[in-house]
């Protein structure tokens, strides 16, 4: 019986075109993309009840390794993880399965990930490499800190050609076609954090022979820039990464049609042309960049605001069609209608949501002065909670419960989704309460990458405190969250009621008015390259020839 | 590719409010003088104690209620700490670092600036009331960053 059962799954999941292989890739992504999230969250927990004065973190792994451990290991593992095998899960639907090639590059991207993670980790824990996610010079890691980053770095090249080669492939057998939509994201998600991560690695490569001595000193400004045009475009990434979710799935979960085709190319490209430069408002406080150039990055800055303008557009345009049609009635009477009990729906609904405040503090603290008020103190931290806390994560969390259950040829029980409502309230909750707190003792001075101090019991700091209680609730309500979908995943990978689970792709109102230059790739890589060169070159050449003498490594802890 | 006609008025309202922000973050920081503090001076990062303005840290009077503090920043100290001025004094902070990244940030205030080897900050305040200000760094800079701090007192 139950053989039987298992050759009928087989068989079914066959004729409808999940391929077992490109399944095999991304179980194996997304099961050690959550085994990281669990690790990420206990630290994080760790992190918040020490910073509200109530738990000690042990002198073999402090605070700062804590933090170093989580940043790198939720911005960077857990979030690339998740993007690939969300990515390769899509376009093998979307292009009729992975290419040879592409597959056997998204294996070998795996394994430079995890070799990347461990050297990262190893390094981290040895207490050689407590130097934050950031890893700002003059402060010096182990050399072997920034070659594990160049294998994470690796695995993110091999797992963009992958995407790239396949697509150009299906282009070449599907001559003057668009690309179906959701290859067209991921075109675009890996052409941005490919080209962002380029300064990333000639950073890292002036830093390795520097860790080793063979070179004596190293340029702090250009280091510090070059990491902040990639940075900041990495967190765009995994938003971008979230979009197209928001796009491609979730109109059709809710039973409506997606929003125009050619707007939504539109919203990519702007998204991969406008991205890079925004990283200066990182460095709105540093010296050596003139308030001219501060002053032009707030514009490039704030452009990255119009495609979500866009996009915040469409997606409610969509939900009150699809709530007008379920009869929802007046202004917003729509709202009422829309499967609210569907945590397919409700999770990415609350990740937009989030967006609005999050997006609005973005717009606020790119401005100069604004940023002077709240840059490094926690405001910072609770605004990226925010949103890659909340849009990016809940909207990964809601593609879950359609995703795995796809892939691994199983059914979202009702009483799972009942459990995946309980985890979305959960994690809302404590985010309110974690990033609201951050949001406001950031306001009022508290800096962000902190333990526990009350500087000597100065009355300023000792105000700080009952906010700070409200950050340890938050994370400790996470770290509930951050099980509770731990356990979700590997439920609906392996436990879950066999049976079909489509992949959904809303139908668009077709390609037939999208414009043939949104398929010349070229012509967005030339506007990336020039957009680049406007925001860099002249900063950088400044930094470089008028630059003061280096520095030589320094350790602090 | 066509905009839906709410589109255009939803888009063109959310540029607008872009574009005001720009213009009064232009203004603010151009016309008033409020932009951020951007110090092109470089120095050499090995060499600041012989430095012409770091080689006596302290807190100078330059004018008529106008002081200078000369101060440099390192794991895990600001020089010269517990800082006294007097009340209605304008100040101009002028700092550089003598290791990794600092922050000078003073809680209750708007001064906030990245301290970096190299290069040299400066950034003014003119403190009105009197009481006592927290001093710290708000850039990670290594094992004891939680300790760097101290006070500014206004009387």
């Amino acid at each position: 019986m139950a053989l039987s059962e298992k050759n009928l799954g087989e068989k079914v999941n066959k004729a409808l075109g999940v391929n077992p292989q490109d399944a095999k890739l991304t179980k194996t992504y997304l099961s050690l993309a959550f085994i990281v999230l669990f690790i990420g969250g206990v630290l994080g927990l760790a992190q918040g009840l020490n910073r509200a004065g109530l738990f000690n973190l042990p002198s073999w792994f402090d605070y700062y390794q804590t933090l170093t451990a989580h940043g790198i290991l939720m911005l960077l593992v857990f979030t690339t993880l998740f993007m690939v095998g969300y990515f390769y899960a899509g376009i093998s639907h979307v292009l009729g399965g992975l290419i040879p090639i592409t597959r056997k590059l998204g294996w070998i991207a795996l394994a430079s990930a995890l070799l990347g993670t461990v050297l990262v980790a190893v390094t981290i824990i040895a207490g050689d490499a407590s130097v934050m996610y950031t890893f700002y010079p003059p402060m010096q890691a182990s050399p072997w800190f920034y070659i594990g980053l160049v294998f994470l770095v690796v695995a993110i090249w091999l797992s963009a050609f992958g995407v790239f080669i396949n697509a150009r492939d299906w282009k070449k057998k599907n001559k003057g076609q668009h690309l179906p939509l959701l290859a067209y994201f991921a075109v675009g998600a890996f052409l941005l954090v490919f080209s962002a991560s380029i300064l990333v690695t000639v950073e890292v490569l002036t830093l390795i022979p520097w860790a080793f001595g063979w070179t004596e000193t190293v340029n702090v400004m250009v280091s510090r820039t070059l990491f902040w045009g990639f940075g900041h475009t990495l967190v765009n990434v995994w938003y971008f990464t979230a979009v197209s979710a928001w796009y491609v799935a979730v109109p059709k979960l809710i039973g409506g049609k997606g929003f125009s085709d050619s707007l939504t190319r539109l919203v990519v490209i702007l998204m991969v042309v406008l991205n890079i430069p925004g990283g200066f408002h990182h460095q709105i406080i540093d010296p050596a960049i003139t308030e001219g150039w501060k002053f032009a990055h707030v514009f490039m800055s704030l452009s990255i605001a119009f495609p979500s303008l866009m996009t915040a557009f469409a997606m409610f345009a969509v939900f009150e069609k699809v709530g007008r049609k379920n009869g929802g009635k007046g202004l917003l009477g729509w709202l009422k209608k829309l499967p609210w009990g569907d945590v397919r729906f409700l999770a990415p609904f609350i990740a937009m949501a989030a967006f609005i405040p999050g997006g609005a503090g973005g717009i606020a603290q790119t401005n100069h002065h604004l940023n002077q008020v709240v840059h490094n103190s926690l405001w910072v931290t609770g605004h990226f909670h925010l949103t890659v806390g909340v849009t990016v994560a809940l909207t990964f969390f809601g593609i879950i419960y359609w995703l795995v259950p796809h892939i691994s040829g199983r059914t979202l029980t009702p009483k799972l989704n009942k459990l995946g409502v309980i985890q979305t309230v959960l994690w809302t909750v404590g985010m309110i309460f974690m990033s609201g707190a951050m949001h406001w003792v950031g306001l009022l001075g508290s800096p962000r990458r902190t333990s526990y101090s009350t500087y000597g019991d100065n009355a300023t700091a000792l105000e700080w405190e009952p906010y700070l209680f409200f950050l340890a609730i938050g994370g400790t309500l996470l770290m509930i969250a951050v099980a509770m979908i731990t356990y979700i995943c590997f439920h609906l990978m392996f436990k879950a009621p066999k049976g079909h689970t489509e992949f959904p792709v809303a139908e668009t109102d077709g390609t037939a008015n999208t414009p043939k230059w949104t398929q010349r790739w070229g012509l967005v890589v030339a506007m990336l390259i020039v957009i680049l060169a406007m925001g860099y070159v002249m900063p950088l050449t400044e930094m470089i020839f008028n630059g003061p003498p280096g520095s030589p490594p320094i350790r602090t802890w | 590719m066509k905009f839906h006609r709410a589109e255009e008025i939803f888009l063109v309202i959310g540029v607008a409010i872009l574009v005001l922000s720009m213009v009064i973050t232009g203004y603010q920081g151009f016309a008033k003088q409020m932009g951020p503090p951007s110090g092109m001076e470089t120095l050499d990062p090995e060499k600041v104690d012989e430095h012409e303005l770091f080689s006596e840290p302290g807190v100078y009077e330059v004018g008529e209620n106008k002081y200078q503090v000369v101060m440099t920043l390192q794991a895990f100290q600001f020089t010269p700490n517990n800082i006294e001025i007097p009340a209605g004094a304008e100040v101009e902070f002028i700092m550089t670092s003598k290791d990794v990244i600092h922050g000078f940030q003073v809680a209750g205030t708007n001064l906030n600036a990245m301290v970096m080897p190299g290069y040299i900050q400066r950034i003014k305040q003119t403190f009105d009331e009197p009481g006592e200000f927290l001093v710290l760094c708000n850039e990670y800079c290594g094992i004891g960053h939680q300790l760097m701090g101290t006070t500014i007192t206004v009387k």
